[in-house]
């Protein structure tokens, strides 16, 4: 952080500045706070007229969302899926990214360029292609990828990957090559000098990598709805059953969203520190 | 320098037994049609207030199959946001359930993939026979003419639903019996402060059921004898444009409806703001909301004139949920053996009380339990004034056209721009154009 | 001021041209490199290419639902899906024309948006004062909460009869005549919009703070030794430097947003209105609800070959442009 400026900032700075960031904090927040209140409220509340302050509180919504759908269930599963993605990710990114940023070799360039290129792919092209693929694999190697949390880990992880590798080649060609040729000198592998010398100096970028990761593979809906069944449904399709053939159970909604988004806001902002000084390297490539 | 490239090998053989185990978590797939003949996979559709709900209904009387067979049924409840596509990915692949719940007017359609078990008077042999079964739910099982693609399980109608309370405060004496009655009983109703008739005006289906009866009721049909799209034809028009005009002109509906998708036009009638509901079987959902018994009254829907019945005093579209079965499935004996089981009177009964819809099966329809206040009036519906909506293979992108035309123009209405016949004509050109030709 | 100012040792334009070790016996190494991106490539290859020509593939045969449970031996039908998606004066291309033009539109507003809030914030927030931790913490929050949550919190935010929106605007505010639609009709765009940079722009927020680090101190006192005030800084200073970054993060932002299935998806449904007719919803449409996947598969394609074209236009406009900033 550029700690103080050398100068004082003008008047017109800090109240350009005050006026402005108190609107975008009211912007962001107010959903924010649409979820909290709401999840305090009966349902005859959030199927009425919207009123600020909820006209009795109750954590009835709390328990409730339990019962309605197997909200815990989809929680692991959401976790499985979203973690060991990310750790395939981060891992598979970290090999791709050091071969690129530590060798020459026939065909980077075509690589690198593939890589970026399927970032443009629209999901929906290759949805029924891919599930057609897990089906026939699963059906020539017994390998149950369609239906199983692996087929959407699978998924996910290259999902991320492009981008992971992306960012991790610029992260790496930021740590001085002298550091990792001194470990080879040393007697390392190349693989020792990856990882006891250009990982650790690079953890502030594969971490901001497996947030990005796990961002990914944690909101993803269309997949998800087709290659997922009762067992192995994922958070962010399942809470689709709040809003059932009968009603739209706003209140369980709302509280079971925050039920589920705050251990990984929690996640999210011990790392943030991380991540701040991860995505300067990787992303200004 | 060798063991350098052993350890570099060793490294990626290590991320990639990493990611397969990590992979691996979570093969337990529910899918795959029936490996052994002990198992079946049975995609249920969410009928009952949650998920959860249905579970609870369905699981003793699978227990109890499988007491009587020995077939272990996987119950499966799919979401109706996800059940078409899963249908879809499973007729692609043939990796689905043996046996699965169809919406009746998805009959055609899925019947037009070959993804389905025909039922032919062999395999209904099977099942105790067509016989058993009433006309108007065989009516929307598949096109005319070809074997059915389902078979029969739930059947709805709709039917007006309307607040006693409301009605005695405006000084109505009973139900309107027709449409110009509803619009005056309407005037009434707004006159106390209450809205008058709850439509989802956003949901596509829900816009094709209800054109649907009004174009009978115009004496017109959406596809012409042969089975192409007449969208245009003046009587069509005439009827979409009566329906959106209740919210347009006689100021019925109101206004925010047009947006609703979810069911919300329920919870308001629950809620006493609303005097009407077309609705098919709602007791079991008005109830979950609060809502007693006693508090409302059912009507069977309004006609132009006359009483409902056959023809053009059709007032209802045949609903309805199918039991069917995926031609992949291994074990087609256990898949035909379930179906029976599921159709068969004692069943049809239990699960009909459960989530407040009719036996299709003519000897469970006997039950007295199906002729409380309200059920009766679907009972008759159904019997006399329902009618299969059009068993097309096109129906679905039918009912995604037609119920996108009305949504837009309940949109439209909602934005104050007018509705005229030349404009509901025009959406209604512009569907029949995405019509695929045949 | 240019990347050049940036502290990292290796600044070249494409991640590809970094330099390899000086070392010697790199020959007896060369399965290396491959070995570890073979990972990689197995997974892309699995996952994004081999569907992608099986979808390529599909978008020249007849895929409907007579076809569909056995689409290997499906009718072979050329450039006929490719006819029906560009006859602009039938229904179908002139719905799929109006759907690019509502994307293109609206991927521009968001990103536009997106980015200056972003940036704003980043620079705002870029001396310490109190309370800036908890703010920065606050930022992150729409970009970690589940999609599918904060959609429909706002969905929940926008209903006509109950939202917060219209309970603001029209009975707190009395700005509007009358309560206001938003989730169908014209304002449905304005819905969108407002949700994507909401859910967006805390990532252009991040990477930008990112980037400012990297800006030199010494740049700022040098500056206002020339008696440059805060605001010729900003300007003379700041935003010239946060080019390279802001170059990467157009693009992907861009790609991200044209693609975005999940926002239109969960906040319309199955059929979005006109005015917010995504494109990416548009073919989900053609695709599974009219089970059409010849022609949804070829829209796809299309879509594809644009986003090649316009990513490739922009890779080397921005490029030459970088250049002509170093020479």
């Amino acid at each position: 952080m550029a700690d103080s400026s050398p100068m004082a900032p003008p008047r017109t700075f800090l109240w350009s500045r005050r006026i402005f960031l108190t609107l975008l904090t009211g912007f962001v927040l107010l959903p924010v706070y649409v979820m909290v209140s709401s999840s305090l409220k009966p349902l005859a509340d959030v199927t009425g007229k919207f009123r600020w302050l909820p006209s009795e509180l109750t954590i009835r919504p709390y328990i409730d969302i339990w019962s309605t759908v197997p909200l815990a269930r989809y929680f692991v599963n959401s976790l499985i899926v979203a973690g060991s993605a990310t750790i395939c990710s981060v891992v598979i990114a970290v090999f791709a990214a050091y071969a690129v940023s530590r060798y020459d070799f026939r065909g980077k360039r075509v690589f690198t360029v593939t890589v970026l290129s399927t970032q443009m792919f629209p999901g929906i092209l290759f949805l029924l292609p891919l599930f057609l693929i897990y089906i026939n694999i699963g059906n020539a190697t017994g390998i149950a990828l369609f239906g199983s949390r692996g087929g959407l880990i699978l998924t996910y992880l290259t999902f991320s990957l492009p981008f992971s590798i992306w960012m991790l080649i610029g992260y790496f060609d930021s740590v001085p090559r002298d550091l990792d040729e001194a470990a080879l000198v040393d007697g390392c592998g190349p693989l020792g000098a990856l990882f006891r010398v250009v990982v650790p100096a690079a953890v502030p970028g594969i971490v901001a990598v497996a947030v990005y990761a796990f961002m990914t593979a944690w909101g993803e809906v269309l997949f998800a709805s087709v290659m997922t069944n009762d067992t192995t449904r994922t958070l962010a399709v399942g809470l689709q059953g709040y809003s059932t053939l009968y009603n739209v159970y706003w209140n369980q909604i709302m509280a079971a969203s925050l039920v589920v988004s705050v251990p990984v806001v929690a996640g999210f902002l011990l790392l943030q520190r991380y991540l701040v000084t991860g995505l300067t390297a990787g992303a200004v490539k | 320098m060798r063991s350098i490239r052993a350890a570099a090998t060793g490294a990626v053989v290590m991320s990639l037994a990493l990611a397969a185990t990590a992979c691996g978590g979570g093969t337990d797939s529910g899918d795959g049609a029936g490996g052994s003949s002990k198992t079946l996979t049975y995609w249920a559709s969410n009928q009952g207030a949650s998920i959860a709900v249905d579970k609870q209904v369905l699981q003793p009387e699978l227990d109890k199959f499988e007491k009587q067979t020995g077939i272990k049924v996987k119950v499966e409840v799919v979401p109706w946001s996800d059940l078409l596509n899963r249908i879809l990915t499973a007729t692609t692949s043939g990796q689905g359930p043996d046996v699965l719940n169809i919406g009746n007017t998805w009959s055609a359609s899925l019947q037009a993939t070959g993804a389905l078990l025909p039922w032919d008077a062999k395999n209904f042999a099977k099942i105790g026979g067509r016989d058993r079964f009433v006309d108007p739910a065989l009516g929307s099982t598949g096109a005319e003419g070809k074997d059915p693609a389902a078979v029969p399980l739930y059947s709805m109608a709709y039917a007006l639903y309307y607040n006693k309370q409301i009605f005695a405060d405006a000084g109505i004496d009973g139900p309107p019996a027709t449409w110009d009655e509803l619009v005056a009983d309407g005037a009434k109703i707004r006159a106390k402060g209450k809205s008058v008739l709850g439509a989802e005006g956003s949901n596509l289906s829900e816009n094709v059921h209800h054109v649907f009866v009004f174009a009978k009721q115009h004496d017109a049909d959406f596809f012409s004898a042969d089975g192409k799209p007449d969208f245009t034809n003046p009587k069509v028009v005439d009827a979409v444009k009566q329906y959106v005009d209740l919210m347009a002109k006689d100021k019925a509906i109101p206004a925010g409806n047009a947006e609703y998708a979810q069911n919300q036009s329920v919870s308001d009638f629950a809620k006493g703001k609303l005097a009407m509901l077309l609705w098919q079987s709602a007791a079991a959902n008005l109830k979950s909301q609060g809502m007693k018994d006693d508090a409302y009254g059912v009507a069977p829907v309004p006609v132009q004139k006359g009483t409902p019945g056959p023809g053009a005093q059709v007032n209802s579209m045949a609903a309805g949920i199918n039991i069917a079965v995926f031609k992949d499935s291994h074990n087609l004996d256990g898949a035909t053996e379930f179906v029976k089981f599921m159709t068969s009177d004692a069943e049809q009964k239990i699960l009909n009380k459960a989530y407040s819809s009719i036996p299709p099966v003519k000897a469970a329809q006997a039950d007295p339990a199906f002729d409380g206040p309200s059920t009766a009036v679907l009972k008759d519906t159904l019997a006399k004034s329902a009618a299969a909506l059009p068993q097309v293979a096109t129906e679905s992108q039918f009912e995604t056209a037609v119920g996108t035309a009305v949504k837009d123009l309940f949109a439209d209405t909602a934005a104050g721009r007018a509705v005229t016949t030349a404009s509901v004509k025009a959406k209604l050109e512009k569907a029949q154009q995405q019509m695929p030709a045949a | 001021m240019t990347s050049t100012v940036l502290k990292e040792p290796v600044r070249e334009d494409t991640p590809g041209a970094a330099r390899g070790p000086r070392r010697t016996g790199r020959s007896r190494r060369t399965a290396l490199p491959y070995l570890l991106l073979l990972p990689a490539l197995v997974f892309e290859l699995l996952v994004h290419l081999v569907p992608m020509v099986i979808g390529t593939l599909m978008s020249f045969r007849s895929i409907t639902r007579f076809t569909l449970r056995d689409w290997s031996n499906a009718p072979w039908t050329g450039l006929r899906n490719y006819r029906v998606a560009v006859d602009f004066d039938a229904p179908a291309g002139e719905a799929l024309l109006r759907s690019f033009a509502v994307t293109v539109g609206f991927t521009l507003l968001s990103v536009a948006l997106c980015w200056a809030l972003g940036t704003a914030a980043a620079i705002f927030m870029q001396d310490t004062f109190r309370g800036r931790g908890i703010l920065r913490a606050l930022f992150l929050v729409p970009y970690a909460l589940p999609v599918y949550a904060a959609v429909i919190t706002w969905v929940f935010m926008f209903q006509h009869d109950n939202g917060l929106v219209n309970h603001v605007l029209h009975d707190q505010l009395h700005l509007t005549d009358k309560p206001s639609f938003w989730l169908i009709g014209d304002n449905s765009f304005y819905a969108l919009l407002t949700v994507s940079v909401w859910k967006g722009w805390p990532f252009a927020f991040l990477i930008v703070m990112a980037g400012l680090q990297n800006i030199p101190r010494e740049l700022y006192e040098a500056a206002a030794l020339d008696g440059a005030g805060m605001w010729q800084q900003i300007r003379r200073i700041t935003l010239p430097s946060l080019r390279p970054v802001n170059q990467v993060l157009v693009l992907v932002l861009f790609l991200w947003t044209f693609n975005d299935f999940n926002t239109p998806y969960v906040l319309f449904g199955r059929a979005a209105p006109e005015a917010a007719d995504l494109i990416s919803v548009h073919i989900y449409q053609t695709t599974f609800l009219t089970w059409d996947f010849g022609t949804g598969s070829a829209m796809s394609v299309l879509l594809l070959l644009f986003l090649l074209a316009v990513t490739g236009g922009y890779l080397l406009f921005t490029s030459r442009g970088r250049r002509a900033g170093n020479g």
